[in-house]
């Protein structure tokens, strides 16, 4: 008599970013090489894991990645849709599911979100900038597409460690970590340089706002000006309000802390002399 | 004589005064505001029990140099201003509890 059931491998790969193990499940041998192989470096040998995301992949017809994202929050669940995936997330438990086509861009998408979720509450945020560490202290360039964050980081010198060239991980520090202020961690998302930062963090030192201009010059940022453009620059999905609160206080909280500079630069190695 | 206005706070607004500035943001559209001194002062003195032309005397006379009825006028019209944008409500009754269940956006910060 046949076997009333089939056996269903399940593979797993663990990737911490920012020192937040997600597991990530799947059925597709496939699919979790290609993850492994994205997310090379942020793979953890360890098997914990905060949360956990079933991955249920579907034929390409799914597929629209230009459609607009939503970030909704209800009876404690977070559903996360584009047109590329559809996915839910339940933070009590740690649980969630991803429904999407066996490509790298829908989870890459559903991570960042996750991580702005976890982040915001924490008095972090992902942050539209280039990041690297110099002499043990993190720097971030931030700006939008075009102002330079791409550039600053393929002119980073040998003793730099680049972080991203894209999106920044900012955690803060509380009283019970023994340290305050704000850590910046690598991450594998990146820009135009389709370079993996490295996985390592450092104290944030500066944040420096991005703009091309005929002399090297570093000015200040007064605060108002300052929790301006990082708002603007930060990674933020959810219309929900207490998540627009938490972001503000999180960005708020940053600016007080943290110098904020406008960096104006011709685009060549020399910018690196006033850094670090 | 006009009616009383009083003036509270939106729950759906987080603030914060950030060196000699107090920004706001509203929870609809994420849209960040910078408020002017006089808008500061109500802002702050809005508890939706203290009526408008009390705050006017209280606060905006005592600092800046007007006459208490064309500072009153002033008042209203900022405050309308303030409330299109849903930053301040509005009401001729004392406003004792907020319409809105949701979790208060407001936390009030120590200043910088």
């Amino acid at each position: 008599m046949p076997g009333l059931a089939t056996q269903v491998e399940r593979y797993s790969v663990v990737i911490a970013i920012g020192g937040v193990p997600v597991r990530v499940n799947t059925t597709d041998a496939d699919f979790l090489d290609m993850l492994q192989d994205r997310y090379a470096g942020f793979v953890s040998a360890e098997g914990y894991a905060e949360f956990d995301f079933d991955v249920d992949l579907v034929a390409p017809a799914f597929s629209d990645p230009d459609a607009d994202v939503s970030v909704t929050h209800s009876s404690g669940r977070w559903f996360m849709k584009r047109g590329d995936f559809h996915a839910e997330w339940e933070p009590a438990t740690g649980t969630g599911r991803i429904r999407q086509t066996a490509n790298p861009y829908s989870i890459d998408a559903v991570l960042r979100i996750v991580h702005t979720l976890v982040l915001a509450k924490q008095g972090g945020f992902l942050l539209h900038s280039a990041s690297a560490i110099r002499n043990g202290k993190a720097f971030l360039f931030a700006g939008v597409s075009g102002a330079g964050k791409t550039t600053i980081a393929r002119l980073a010198p040998e003793d730099a460690t680049l972080l991203t060239d894209e999106i920044s991980y900012i955690r803060k520090l509380d009283a019970s970590m023994k340290s305050e202020g704000y850590v910046a961690f690598g991450t594998p998302f990146t820009g135009e340089l389709a370079k993996l930062g490295e996985n390592t963090s450092a104290p944030v030192a500066a944040l420096y706002l991005l703009a091309q201009g005929p002399e090297n010059r570093i000015d200040p940022v007064a605060a108002a000006d300052a929790l301006r453009e990082l708002l603007a620059n930060t990674l933020f999905f959810a219309e929900d309000q207490e998540m627009v609160h938490w972001a503000f206080q999180a960005a708020c909280g940053f600016v007080e802390r943290v110098p904020v500079y406008r960096l104006t630069f011709v685009p060549d190695a020399r910018v690196w002399e006033m850094i670090g | 004589m006009s009616k009383k206005l009083y003036v509270a706070r939106s729950p759906r607004i987080a603030a914060r005064m950030l060196g000699e500035e107090m920004l706001v943001m509203s929870g609809q559209g994420s849209t960040l505001f910078t408020l002017n001194p006089t808008a500061t002062i109500l802002w702050q003195a809005a508890d939706g029990t203290t009526p408008l032309d009390e705050i006017v005397e209280r606060r905006i006379c005592s600092e800046f140099e007007v006459k208490p009825d064309e500072a009153l006028r002033d008042a209203e019209a900022l405050a309308e201003d303030l409330a299109k944008h849903g930053i301040l409500l509005i009401s001729e009754q004392p406003i004792l509890e907020r319409p809105i269940a949701s979790t208060p956006l407001l936390q009030e910060q120590p200043q910088r």
